[in-house]
């Protein structure tokens, strides 16, 4: 008898292997994944504060600037 | 920050907007279908009927098709937190951390662990071991929702937290204080039940397709009979919980509560509108009566929102403006300790950098005196705390009436279904076949009162929207937006595409 870890890699290849409607879906899954993570968080979404500063204490700084310059309009 | 640009602010709130109506079109399917999937397993397993497990296999499939196109849509809202929220996201990283984490290990070893099973181990595990898997995925599923409705509720009403003006950030104090604030636990069973009942009409929609085509009728009765049972529990369920939401709001958020209300004067013993058409031309302190047609429920709201017929209950103008007699604090006082609190924070960070820790402890003394009012320090004027009143009032009046609509419908096809008669009603199936459109549309009214009526707060009382977004090009949020609409449109014409042929093909195609 196989071992628990062979056993569980077959389970999940002979699974994958007898999808038919499963394979349409995981090709949806793997598209959407790629352009969420390699296009759109990759060119429309980089963290504001981490792009732009390099320390924890920056940040600090920058955000407490922003809550305490009073602002014109709040919504 | 300076002026705020509103453009920014509009554009920033619309895309947040956009993609959590969307991510949430996929969400409460799979909340809900996967405790049916394992109701119906259930009785597989007890009857050892095969027709249960065809039945299974079939509803299986569909939530299969829902979770694999919903799957990761909510990431879209984390990427917007750092880029387009980047001050709010600074401010509650210590409070959203936990919760968050907890969700993505729940939801990658509960989930990814279990949903194999559940799909690729008919045959070859135990049928012991495979309805453990199902429901496993359904608690997983939901449980990985009470992470995130946490994270909701105490953007709703922050507590367990101090803010730590060295950080600039919300600090966690008590996480049992966040895990089981009213509000998060309010939020999360009202979501929950709510979400079970948009699946409850997802079943009922396909079964009375089938039942009209005279398609699959024994799985179609099967299924009915056993999502009919479901759905009025659970629409039980979502009144109480309904109820306590209300609650909360009356003593944590009693200006969402006048808004969907459309309550501008307080009173005790306030009416609760049954069935009402407001007044567009309305506005706060006008002295207009809101509704143009009111037909109300004596002394409901004050019953509903603090339990005793006469319990006064505040109106939009209380709160703006302040009610002497019931001693209510209006906002323009807020407004002016919430400018102290900031220029004592400002004071405070001054006095850090020029190094004088007396100046410094003084500022901070003073901060906390007024820290509760943070918020309102940046709004202009107290009418800028008013959230859409008529957007709140109507979003709330549909999900109430449209939910009224789902208990009749489990009641009328559970007393069909018991007499086996439901498809001879032939009256009654339409009814089935849309109630999962109408399913939809009640799910997103309950966020919108949820989101849309504690507007400008993205934290409550501590931070409006206009000081949490990052300081972008609103050209950058609104090309986003768009691209985002196209995206997430496609995954729901892919879903539907494929759902419908799934449907076609019946349990055979399974």
């Amino acid at each position: 008898m196989a071992s628990y870890p062979v056993r569980i890699v077959r389970f999940y290849r002979d699974g994958f292997k007898s999808m038919t409607l499963g394979k349409t879906l995981w090709k949806i899954i793997f598209v959407k994944l790629f352009i969420m993570f390699a296009v759109v968080k990759f060119f429309f979404f980089p963290d504001f504060l981490s792009t732009r500063f390099s320390t924890d204490e920056q940040r600090a700084d920058y955000v407490m600037e922003q809550i305490t310059a009073p602002a014109q309009k709040s919504n | 920050m300076g002026e705020i640009d509103l453009a920014l602010v509009n554009w920033s709130r619309a895309q947040f907007a956009l993609t959590a109506m969307y991510h949430w079109l996929f969400v409460p399917l799979t909340l809900g279908l996967s405790f049916l999937c394992a109701f119906f397993e259930t009785i597989y397993v007890k009857t050892g009927n095969e027709e249960w497990k065809h039945l299974t296999k079939f509803w299986m499939t569909l939530f299969g098709i829902n979770f694999a196109i919903g799957v990761a849509t909510g990431i879209i809202l984390e990427f917007e937190f750092g880029t387009n929220w980047s001050n709010y996201s600074w401010m509650v990283g210590d409070i959203f951390g936990a919760p968050l984490a907890v969700e993505g290990i729940v939801a990658f070893f509960l989930e990814a662990t279990f949903f194999a099973v559940m799909f690729f181990g008919w045959d070859r595990v135990s049928k012991g071991f495979h309805l453990f898997s199902t429901w496993m995925v359904a608690v997983g599923s939901n449980l990985s929702a009470l992470w995130i409705l946490v994270a909701n509720g105490w953007m709703q009403y922050p507590t367990g937290m101090a803010f730590n003006p060295d950080t600039v950030r919300f600090e966690m104090q008590n996480f049992w204080e966040v895990l089981f604030s009213p509000v998060a636990i309010a939020k999360f069973t009202h979501t929950t039940s709510t979400s079970f009942l948009v699946a409850v009409m997802f079943v009922f929609a396909v079964s009375s397709y089938y039942l009209i085509k005279r398609r699959h009728v024994e799985m179609a009765k099967r299924s009915i009979l056993v999502a009919s049972v479901f759905g009025l529990i659970s629409f039980v369920y979502a009144g109480l919980t309904g109820d306590e939401s209300a609650y909360n709001n009356a003593r944590i958020q009693p200006m969402k509560l006048a808004a969907y209300e459309g309550l501008y004067e307080g009173k005790r013993g306030a009416d609760l509108v049954a069935f009402g058409v407001m007044n567009p031309d309305k506005t706060v302190g006008d002295g207009q009566d809101p509704f143009l047609v009111e037909v109300a429920i004596p002394k409901g709201l004050s019953l509903l929102g603090k339990r005793q017929f006469d319990a006064f209950i505040p109106g939009v103008n209380d709160l703006v403006y302040g009610n002497a007699e019931e001693n209510i604090v209006g906002y323009d006082q807020k407004i002016e300790r919430g400018k102290q609190a900031i220029a004592d924070l400002s004071a405070y960070k001054d006095a850090q950098k020029a190094g004088d820790a007396g100046a410094a402890e003084i500022a901070l003394a003073q901060f906390k005196e007024n820290q509760e009012f943070l918020g309102f320090g940046y709004l202009q004027k107290p009418e800028d705390g008013i959230p859409p009143v008529q957007t709140s009032y109507y979003s709330f009046h549909i999900m109430v009436y449209l939910a009224v609509f789902f208990g009749l419908l489990c009641l009328a096809y559970l007393v069909y279904g018991i007499k086996d008669t439901i498809e001879e009603k032939r009256w009654l199936l339409p009814f089935g076949v849309i109630s999962f459109f109408l399913a939809m549309i009640a799910s997103q009214a309950g966020w919108v009162v949820a989101e849309v009526g504690r507007q400008p707060w993205a934290i409550q009382n501590m931070l409006p929207v206009g000081v949490a977004t990052s300081n972008l090009a609103a050209g950058n949020v609104m090309t986003t937006f768009w691209m985002f609409a196209i995206l997430f449109t496609l995954l729901l014409l892919a879903e539907i595409k494929i759902m419908l042929n799934q449907i076609k093909k019946g349990p055979e195609g399974a």
